[in-house]
């Protein structure tokens, strides 16, 4: 009996205390900057498309949600020609960014993606790239690799000499 | 065989090698860059340095390069020690000092020997902080992409081009660390072996350049094990392909044929499969146009229209035996007809005749003759691969005085130092310049007849009970005489020869030659190689091989597998056609390349129904009634039958898309509405069994691989490996459910990723990996022995048993060929690039294949006063061809060079009498 007066008497208490339930989604959630959330592929810091196409985070995604394929512009930028996320299969575990060698791929907290149909889940390239950089923004990949792409030829990346001179005989 | 301690531990190995080979056999990972198996050592990039002791008591050791050192009697070496390791570790940073940061952006990656061997010694950290050496690129023409900064100055790629493969338009420029590999400039590579420059290369320098059009990596294709269709040599390849589309061409080991090289036409020929000449949709001819039909539908029709019987069927070449086979049960053994120039087929029952009683050579025992005649065959152009093999022979006898010297055979540079420009004697007959001939001790040039001549006069003087030849010019008669001696006095002589010149006294001039020398060979008693270091037999299945003494090349893949089923002449079919038969199913063949165009032409008009079954559009499928689309060869599953007679199954990388299907299903789905006993086949294997019951010659083919019942722990071999990407989203954007993988009930592998663990038989083999070993340095790992047959053997068996004893000599010697006045002798001349029907459809390889032309030799131009380019009608019977003219100083006078299968020429029965006007 006392047992059962005591608890009234709580619960009464207890709607006196400071509120913790959040109002969501009229109360949007704080989620830190390197939270795991929807993916997205970001882009240079002079606007061209990060993405080298170089299918290492396919391969680094444990349940094989990403699909792409690479193609190139005609200067021999390579770039994907499609680039497919389910997220319907996707765990967010983030091996994908974490395997990325350009940054282009990210994930961002954001988790909002809820659908009523499975179909809406697979995200295309243009559901996926953003405008900016995303979360590194000094990073372009194109400056550091030596391959030459329209605007960099050989000689002008980061850290290169200029090309050889293969007629020069000094020793 | 000899002892050697690694780390302190017994093994045995064989005695005649270095120690790299050795470590490699007994499965140790060593790092390597400039060792490759087929080109030996030569020391070079400093990465394979191991420890070698003394003696047990010796503590300290010396560095030493495994691939530079014998592994001899009792040597005490280690792997594991540290201060090789730290060395080891300090040349691959010494190598990354310079390499670019392309890794995602370059083709290599993922099979790259360098990644490979920079994981392997645990390099990780970049410590070079100043700036990179760079180079510029070169256009190297539309196979071979050329990346330069990626190259570790390893040497590879211009010893394979140059030494190997003998060209000339290659090399290293530069000097100390600006070594250059590349041309002098500008330009498409000239030899037809560039594209092995692709797996040579331990780095991304060479990369595919078709591939590079639609990359995919290595560890994301659905590979498959199979055979090149593009010609009669059967080289093992691995197509790979990903959503739907081929997407490239890798070398598969086979120990006794293509070893670790392909040519150009086989690497590049497959996009053919993705082109736009392919039949997609069964199409029925109306009269109000074309019309689309499902596949059911035509199969339906299909067999409606063969319960007619006055059905006949024409077979082909370049399908496998057992759509061959399906076609011969639809029609039935009297009215199946071979899908060849009756010529040819004559040729090709002459071929088998002579090779039941004279084994061929596989090319890898072509590799060890030490005195070799070419006889009336430009190999490079219609059996390109053999060339490169052959190309090997002239080095064997300069070889023989490495034993005396006792530098072994392995040690690359200081064998061919020796040897300097001295090469075994190597003769070539031929209408016309081969791109051997540099190699050629002498050259002789003639029509077919005169060749055919020389060849028995050689035959003769080997052997007087060959019959003798009348009125030999005296030159020729000399020429015969140094052969036959050069033949002669050799322990491993080989004659090739083939359809090329499409000439029955060619192939039996050759079939006595190689009577002959097995004769002398069984009376000198030397039937088998000299196990020693110089000459090393090269390990294969059948020790019968060791004594073949020729080699024959055919045109086409299963050129002699189509003979082999007994087909009726092409021009009785004709007949057939004119005496009633109203249906004509024709398998993936074009007739217009088999006959006079006026002849199709005819043949077509008095036809009801010409029915094509094919995988690409041809002027056939075009005019056919019905065409039906087959799967390309890397869609489907069957056996070809090379020149050796060796039977080899392939296999489809992947299920043939859409409407398409493979030939035999055509057929099989057609006699089931028929209601015929063939008509219930449900698996590759019941064909084949039906092909045995019917041929009991033919019984090996069924054995050439396992069955589809064949399993590994319970489990099918999967065509994917195990890292197979993009599963759950492939084609998420057609159905978010993943489909289940295509069932695979013809084969015993799986269109998966899931599946048997170990290796599997090599006739089963998709594609090279191994842990640690991304990329084709893998096949280190699947072999018994570095360089020897994989494990398990060889793939493909040989089709008829060893012949005992081959001495019969052909007695009918052609007389001299009588000129004619005002006319010409026009023969055939091959294109690697071109000549081919399906290759020549890769955008790749017809921008290398030449336009229709006509050939003549200086001094006939000379005499008519004609120019290079000039316009000339060429008249054949009354065929009249527009063609410019080419004139070609290497080429026999009296000869009228055509090229063969190029064009409105493709048709043409030569060697054939014409005649030539001014346009
Ligand atoms: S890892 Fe990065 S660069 Fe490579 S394919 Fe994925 S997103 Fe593109
Ligand atoms: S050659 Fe190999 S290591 Fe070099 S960039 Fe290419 S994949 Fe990377
Ligand atoms: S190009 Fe390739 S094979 Fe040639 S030296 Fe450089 S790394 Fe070696
Ligand atoms: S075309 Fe002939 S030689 Fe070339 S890879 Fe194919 S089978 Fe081998
Ligand atoms: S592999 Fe031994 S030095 Fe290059």
């Amino acid at each position: 009996m006392f047992g059962i007066a005591r608890t009234i008497w709580d619960i009464f208490l207890h709607g006196f205390r400071r509120r913790v339930t959040r109002q969501y989604p009229e109360q949007p959630a704080y989620l830190p900057p390197r939270w795991r959330g929807r993916i997205i592929l970001s882009r240079d810091p002079d606007g061209g498309e990060r993405c080298v196409a170089c299918y290492l985070c396919a391969i680094a995604c444990p349940v094989d949600c990403i699909a792409l394929q690479a193609t190139e512009d005609s200067t021999g930028r390579r770039y994907p020609e499609f680039f497919r996320i389910n997220f319907s299969r996707c765990i967010f575990c983030g091996y994908c960014e974490e395997a990325c060698p350009t940054y282009a791929i990210q994930l961002t907290p954001d988790f909002e993606m809820s659908e009523y149909r499975r179909p809406n889940l697979v995200y295309e390239k243009e559901d996926l790239l953003i405008a900016g950089p995303g979360k590194y923004p000094g990073y372009n990949f194109w400056r550091v690799a030596g391959v030459s792409i329209g605007g960099k030829d050989k000689g002008e990346a980061e850290n290169e000499a200029p090309p050889a001179d293969l007629h020069q005989l000094l020793p | 065989m000899a002892t050697i301690y690694i780390d302190g531990r017994p093994y045995a190995v064989d005695a005649r090698q270095n120690l790299l080979h050795a470590c490699l056999s007994l499965g140790f990972n060593l790092p390597y860059f400039c060792w490759h198996p087929a080109l030996g050592s030569v020391g070079a990039c400093r990465q394979c340095a191991i420890k070698q002791f003394r003696g047990p008591e010796d503590q300290r050791g010396k560095l030493v390069m495994a691939c530079m050192t014998a592994a001899s009697e009792g040597a005490r070496i280690s792997i594991a020690d540290a201060e090789a390791v730290a060395f080891r570790a300090g040349i691959i940073e010494g190598m990354m000092q310079n390499h670019p940061h392309d890794c995602p952006v370059c083709d290599e990656g993922g099979e790259c020997h360098l990644q490979d061997m920079t994981v392997m010694t645990g390099h990780d950290y970049r410590r070079y902080r100043f700036a990179k050496r760079t180079f510029r690129n070169q256009y190297l023409g539309p196979l071979v992409h050329h990346e330069m900064n990626r190259c570790i100055q390893c040497y590879r790629c211009v010893r394979f081009y140059r030494e190997y493969a003998g060209g000339r338009d290659f090399n290293v420029f530069g000097i100390r660390n600006l070594a250059y590999f590349g041309r002098y400039q500008d330009g498409v590579l000239e030899s037809e072996f560039s594209g092995n420059l692709d797996e040579v290369c331990p780095t991304g320098v060479f990369t595919d350049a078709t591939h590079k059009r639609h990359y995919t990596r290595k560890w994301d294709m659905q590979f498959a094990p199979s055979i090149c269709p593009h010609c009669g040599v059967g080289c093992n390849l691995s197509p790979g392909e990903r959503y739907g589309m081929l997407r490239r061409i890798v070398n598969r080991y086979h120990g006794g044929l293509n070893g670790y090289f392909l040519c150009d036409r086989g690497r590049y020929g497959y996009e053919f499969v993705n082109g736009d000449q392919r039949l997609r949709q069964p199409r029925l001819r109306l009269a109000g146009g074309p019309q689309s039909l499902p596949q059911k539908q035509a199969a339906e029709l299909l067999g409606e229209w063969l319960a007619d019987d006055r059905v006949i069927g024409i077979g082909s070449p370049r399908a496998s035996l057992e759509a061959n086979f399906a076609l011969r049960a639809v029609v039935g053994a009297r009215h199946f007809y071979a899908g060849v120039a009756d010529a040819e087929l004559a040729l090709l029952r002459l071929a088998l005749e002579i090779l039941r009683r004279q084994p061929a050579a596989p090319l890898r025992s072509m590799e060890s003759a030490d005195a070799v005649l070419v006889l009336g065959e430009d190999v490079t152009n219609t059996a390109p691969r053999m060339a490169l093999s052959l190309r090997q022979a002239v080095r064997q006898q300069p070889m023989q005085a490495l034993e005396a010297l006792k530098i072994p055979a392995w040690l690359d540079h200081a064998a061919r130092e020796l040897a300097q420009q001295r090469r075994g004697p190597f003769y070539i007959a031929a209408p016309a310049a081969t791109r051997l001939d540099d190699i050629a001790r002498e050259l002789w040039r003639g029509a077919p007849e005169e060749l055919a001549r020389l060849g028995f006069a050689v035959a003769h003087a080997l052997a007087p009970e060959s019959p003798a030849v009348a009125g030999l010019a005296p030159e020729a008669a000399a020429l015969a005489g140094r052969i036959a001696a050069a033949l002669r006095s050799a322990q491993r002589p080989l004659v090739v020869s083939g359809l090329g010149c499409r000439s029955t006294e060619l192939l039996q001039a050759a079939a006595n030659i190689a009577a002959a020398l097995r004769r002398l060979n069984k009376n000198n008693g030397r039937n088998s190689p000299k196990a020693n270091s110089t000459a090393e037999a090269r390990p294969d299945d059948s020790s019968s091989e060791n004594d073949a003494r020729l080699a024959l090349a055919v045109p086409e893949a299963n050129s002699l597998g189509l003979a082999l089923l007994d087909p009726h002449p092409l021009s009785q079919a004709l007949d057939a056609v004119r005496a009633g038969a109203a249906t004509v199913i024709v398998l993936e063949n074009d007739l217009y390349r088999r006959l006079p165009a006026g002849e199709m032409q005819s043949l077509a008009s008095g036809l009801d129904r010409l029915i094509a079954l094919d995988c690409i559009e041809t002027p056939t499928t075009r005019q056919a009634r019905l065409a039906l689309p087959a799967a390309a060869w890397a869609e489907d599953d069957g056996t070809f039958i090379n020149y050796e007679g060796r039977a080899q199954r392939y296999y489809a990388a992947y299920p043939p898309p859409g409407e398409m299907q493979a030939s035999w299903r055509w057929l099989r789905d057609a006699l089931a509405v028929a209601g015929r006993e063939a008509g219930r086949w449900e698996t590759l294997d019941d064909v084949l069994r039906a092909l045995a019951a019917e041929f009991p010659d033919l019984a090996a083919a069924a054995t050439a691989a396992p069955p589809e019942s064949f399993r590994i722990h319970g489990e099918k071999v999967p065509r994917q490996p195990h890292r197979f990407s993009g599963r759950t989203a492939m084609s998420a954007n057609l159905n978010v459910s993943e489909p289940a993988p295509p069932p695979d009930p013809d084969t015993p592998l799986a269109f998966s990723m899931e599946g048997a663990p170990t290796q599997p038989p090599a006739a089963i083999l998709p594609f090279a990996w191994a842990p640690g070993w991304n990329s084709y340095q893998a096949w280190n790992k699947l072999q018994r022995e570095i360089d020897g047959p994989l494990r398990g053997g060889n793939p493909g068996v040989r089709v008829w048993p060893a012949p005992s004893s081959g001495e019969r000599y052909f007695r009918d010697v052609p007389p001299p060929p009588a000129a004619r006045a005002g006319e010409w002798r026009a023969v055939p001349l091959y294109h690697i690039f071109g000549s081919e029907e399906l290759s020549r459809l890769a955008p790749g390889i017809s921008q290398l294949s030449p336009q229709p032309y006509l050939a003549l030799s200086e001094a006939d131009a000379a005499r008519l006063g004609l120019g290079a380019g000039e316009a000339l009608v060429l008249i054949l019977e009354s065929q009249r061809f527009t063609l410019p003219l080419v004139i070609r100083p290497d080429l026999a006078p009296g000869l009228a060079g055509v090229p063969a299968g190029l064009g409105p020429l493709q048709g043409l029965a030569l060697p054939a009498w014409c005649r030539i006007e001014r346009a």
